[in-house]
């Protein structure tokens, strides 16, 4: 079958249940109702506290087939997921599908256990480096199910991806299973990726390096979810949980792309007023962070709301009152766990509130702009996270596909060049993100508008902004490093990358 | 109207630097052979930048800062990029005429060679001594090609034995005696650079400071520096409005054949009518006006 972004997706793919190609961001309309996870039951004065991770994974039943889960908000300073595995491995369980919300460098230590059959499928976001490589290919016996943030709060809410025992790393814990991220030597902020796999989990085992008497306040995940609780020396490095405020670039032509990105907003037509905002955390996307705040104090405009991936930038905006409210899934640095710790205006959220497409609305429906990053770009605005210019798995797609469907403007940037590689070509290798929904290109170049939205065409030729086609971007880039072979690869399907509404828009092949 | 607000200094050996140049803004990049290029690199440097010059086309003016020909390169550099027709050729350390009119000679000879207009290659000169900045109208004036004079920062504060304070003291009579070179010769004045790219502050005071004393534009080392010398360069709406008021007054003085004329009280005399006229012609020339004779 061909879908709606002109990929070719098998009728079926072994070890993909139900395949359904994509069509448009919003024609696919689930019917039926939620899963839900197993009855719990817990008598009076019961005791959840076990004394090891062994424990814990004997008290859960956790049997070979089964799958397990992980939350990524300790980033590339996480402890948890490597820990639990090797454990498991140990105990000679084997054949998990392992499903974390996303996987980080240092989640490389896991590579044997994929070697060894303790994991035989991955469900994720994405990866990087050699467990990136890994997934790439082919050596898993089923696909790697790539998801974006939204995408996975579906998938387990409507049953597609069903947790049998769930791992929550947890910075704050009480003796009865109340969890928060904000306190703790491991603070982490915001809990939303673990907040839906805690809720519709079989079992679930909260890891803890700060267990407190009870109760715990403030509760992000409640004891009514958590069944064990096991203490350890340590779930993460502070580290590489959490950077200390992160520099503006002075990197000049993300500067550049981030001036143009900034003009783009505030001559769109939708920078007024109670506005809502997304940013990314890369360098472009922290610079017209300050460029923004710039033009709205110069304006008298304030936002509504921001939301995220939570930065400095962000939190120094809440602060000066340029933003009502910040709504946060994720912490990138110190200053963001540090606000959503004192702040009542920033809100923790779960990834379903934040980005999950078939519930009552998430709030990246009430978005108005949104600054995304990407790794390439088409001349049909699909854009590419995952995959790097060899084909291999370097990436993840995190909220891109949520973000760019929810918001009114969709704003992608990226360099025109990358050392000698093109970022403007023909035809992505991977699409991720489906052009439809990305209404900008801004490079260092020259800033391409989707001939879908001509009404922000008018309006953005007052912005002093070099606009040019897409087609004409891609010649520039063409120009300077030259055509690119396709990559060639094989038959096998090493990964689909699923839509957020469940269907396929594309897959990833094995390189050769 | 020829702006030259910013000329920015590219080294001209590393090549992601040549690739992008051209996309920041600046009215005149320069392509660096000479300080900012290690003695080892020199050759290197002058192929990149050929090639560079050869297939990639820069929206903005176009100099490349040869080695002084005094040195074993300057003439190497001389014959590589003359054959990609530069708009301007910019002699660092010029001291006499004599210099200029000797790379002038090889300048015509080269477009002859390759059959470029003749006259269409500009130069320009980096005054760097004491000896420099006494000589600076002749060397101004020692050949048409001259489009510019530029005051160079390091060496010359070395000459004239002082070093860099936060108010330039150490430059008022250098900067004094190049804008009064400059203008004789009819050609523009150029401040030296601000290393410290981090120090938004006494950038900004500096640039304020040297267009107040009529220099014409600034060198610049880092593409962020740009559109703060151009900030500081473009006219206020108020100065525009201004402007357009004195010469509104004037014309009407003209058609009422009257000797004297006044705005809001004030007597208009030809240089303020002057001084309005060039206002209106630089908004115009930075895209904040349109009207306004191009001067």
């Amino acid at each position: 079958m061909i879908n709606g972004v002109g990929r070719v997706i098998p009728e079926s793919i072994a070890g993909i249940k139900n395949v359904k190609p994509y069509i448009n961001p919003f024609s696919y309309v689930p019917t039926g109702h939620l899963t839900g996870p197993a009855i719990k039951v817990n008598k009076p004065r019961s005791e959840k506290v076990l004394s090891s991770i062994e424990q814990a994974i004997d008290a859960s039943g956790l049997k070979d087939g089964m799958t397990i889960s992980f939350h990524h908000h300790f980033r590339n300073g996480d402890y948890v997921l490597n820990m639990v595995l090797g454990v498991i491995a140990r105990k000679g369980i084997k054949n998990l599908t392992l499903a974390p919300s996303s996987l980080n460098t240092i989640n490389e230590e896991i590579i044997p256990y994929i070697n060894e059959g303790v994991i035989t499928a991955v469900e994720t976001s994405g990866a990087r480096g050699k467990l990136g490589q890994l997934l790439t290919s082919g050596k898993l016996s089923k696909p790697t199910i790539i998801r974006s943030h939204g995408g996975r709060a579906r998938a387990i809410e409507c049953g597609e991806l069903h947790i049998d025992v769930a791992f929550i790393g947890a910075p704050a814990c009480d003796t009865y299973g109340n969890i928060n991220g904000v306190e703790g030597k491991s603070a982490c902020g915001s809990m939303g990726y673990a907040m839906v796999d805690a809720a519709y989990a079989d079992k679930v085992v909260a890891i803890t390096d700060h267990l407190v008497s009870y109760p715990l306040f403030p509760i992000s995940i409640p004891q009514t979810q958590v069944d064990y609780i096991v203490q350890i020396e340590a779930i993460g490095d502070p580290k590489g949980i959490a950077s200390g405020a992160l520099r503006i670039s002075k990197d000049p032509r993300e500067l550049l792309i981030a001036q143009y990105a900034t003009a783009a907003i505030e001559y769109s037509g939708y920078f007024k007023q109670d506005y809502s905002i997304q940013l990314g955390s890369g360098g472009a996307s922290l610079a017209a962070a300050r460029f923004l705040k710039e033009k709205m104090q110069k304006q008298g405009i304030t936002a509504s709301f921001g939301l995220g991936g939570v930065t400095a930038p962000f939190i120094e905006m809440l602060e000066e009152g340029l933003i009502k409210a910040v709504y946060d899934v994720q912490d990138f640095d110190i200053p963001s766990i540090e606000s959503i710790k004192k702040n009542r205006n920033h809100q923790e959220m779960s990834a379903s509130f934040y980005a999950n497409p078939h519930t009552g609305g998430p709030i990246v429906n009430q978005l108005d702009v949104v600054i995304l990053s990407a790794t390439e770009v088409d001349v049909n605005f699909n854009v590419n996270v995952i995959t790097d210019s060899n084909g291999v798995i370097m990436g993840a797609v995190g909220g891109h596909q949520d973000t760019a469907a929810g918001a009114a403007l969709s704003i992608v940037v990226a360099p025109l060049l990358r050392g000698r590689l093109p970022m403007v070509i023909d035809q992505v290798h991977t699409v991720c993100t489906p052009g439809e929904t990305v209404d900008i290109v801004v490079t260092e170049r020259g800033v391409a508008v989707n001939p879908l939205r001509s009404d922000l065409k008018d309006n953005l030729k007052a912005a002093n902004i070099p606009l040019m086609d897409i087609e004409e971007l891609r010649n520039i880039a063409y120009e300077f490093a030259g055509k690119p072979d396709p990559i060639e690869v094989s038959e096998r399907i090493a990964a689909v990358v699923e839509y957020r509404d469940g269907t396929l828009i594309d897959v990833i092949r094995t390189t050769v | 109207m020829k702006l030259r607000r910013t000329m920015m200094f590219v080294p001209g050996n590393n090549p992601g630097m040549l690739i992008n140049a051209g996309i920041y803004g600046a009215d005149t990049i320069i392509f660096d052979l000479e300080d900012s290029v290690a003695l080892s690199e020199k050759d290197a440097a002058r192929h990149l930048v050929y090639n560079a010059m050869k297939s990639i086309t820069y929206s903005c003016e176009v100099a490349v800062r040869i080695n002084h020909i005094s040195t074993p390169f300057g003439y190497k550099d001389l014959e590589t990029i003359l054959a990609v027709k530069p708009d301007l050729i910019r002699l660092p350390k010029a001291e006499t005429a004599a210099d200029i009119e000797e790379i002038d000679e090889i300048i015509t000879a080269a477009e002859i060679k390759h059959g470029f207009l003749p006259g269409s290659i500009k130069m320009m000169a980096a005054i760097e001594t004491a000896k420099g900045i006494r000589n600076a109208y002749s060397i101004a004036t020692a050949s048409p090609r001259m489009v510019a004079l530029a005051i160079g920062g390091e060496d010359y504060l070395a000459d004239i034995q002082t070093s860099r304070t936060k108010d330039g003291k150490e430059f008022f009579a250098g900067r004094g005696q190049l804008i009064l070179a400059a203008r004789e010769a009819g050609i523009h004045a150029i401040d030296t650079v601000f290393g410290d790219v981090n120090n938004e502050e006494d950038f900004i005071a500096e640039t304020t400071r040297i267009k107040e004393m009529g220099f014409d534009g600034k060198s610049v080392v880092n593409p962020r520096q740009i559109k703060i010398v151009h900030e500081i360069y473009t006219p206020s709406e108020k100065e525009i409005d201004h402007a357009q008021r004195v010469i509104a007054a004037y014309e009407e003085s003209l058609t009422r054949k009257s000797g004297v004329v006044s705005l809001n009280g004030k007597m208009i005399d030809i240089p303020v009518v002057k001084r309005a006229q060039r206002t209106l012609a630089y908004a115009n020339a930075v895209g904040k006006y349109e009207g306004g004779e191009t001067l």
